[in-house]
């Protein structure tokens, strides 16, 4: 067992720390919107760790090729459905959790098209 | 290799809460995030497996079920979006 194949292992598992953490969040948050929040962030960084600690275990240059442009994809893809989720969550009109503080978007609801009614189920 | 093992017991508990809260989520929001997340699962336990199995053409499936991941996701949130219309 030399360093490499011990970083590699340290990052899969924090890699899957975090990706359990996301996973904790998304089980026991009340909320859709504070559940996007959770999950968008701890499984982007989760794995990103993960195929980081791939690659430094297989270091072969189609891993780290693959591992790289894989690693690319999930960093710019993830925001990006993580803030789509969270849009259409808010215009289909999924109601804020009960302890909820602050609701900067209350005053443009016309504008966004948000259902007054119950929602979709 | 049992770190490999331990963290592929980590991923199952993750899907498993996916599944749960797929099954449960009172919004179709929840099963939208539910699905990106899962697919976020999916693609790295396939590139541990691709590690704990030494099979290198895994890490080809880990690009694929990234990019369809996305895809899927914001096709499905659009759906949600145009339904509530």
């Amino acid at each position: 067992m030399n360093v490499g194949t011990v970083i590699g292992q340290i990052l899969v598992a924090l890699g899957a720390g975090l990706i359990g953490t996301a996973a904790l969040g998304l089980f026991r948050l009340p909320d859709v919107y504070i559940r996007t929040n959770a999950v968008a962030k701890g499984s982007a960084l989760g794995v990103m760790l993960v195929l980081t600690g791939v690659m430094v275990l297989m270091p072969s240059p189609t891993t780290v090729v693959t591992g790289l442009l894989a690693i690319a994809a999930q960093l710019f893809t993830a925001p990006i459905s993580g803030y789509a989720v969270g849009r259409a969550a808010y215009r289909s009109g999924v109601p804020l959790a009960p302890n909820t503080h602050l609701d900067e978007l209350a005053r443009y609801r016309d504008q966004l098209g948000r259902q007054p009614g119950p929602p979709l189920h | 290799m049992i770190v490999l093992n331990v963290v592929l017991v980590v991923l199952a508990a993750a899907l498993l809460a996916t599944i749960v809260r797929i099954l449960t989520g009172p919004t179709h929001a929840d099963r939208a995030l539910s699905v990106d997340f899962g697919f976020v699962v999916f693609t790295a336990g396939l590139a541990v497996l691709a590690v704990r199995l030494s099979t290198p053409a895994l890490l080809d499936l880990v690009l694929a079920a990234t990019l369809l991941g996305f895809l899927s996701t914001v096709a499905f949130a659009h759906l949600v979006e145009r339904r509530a219309q």
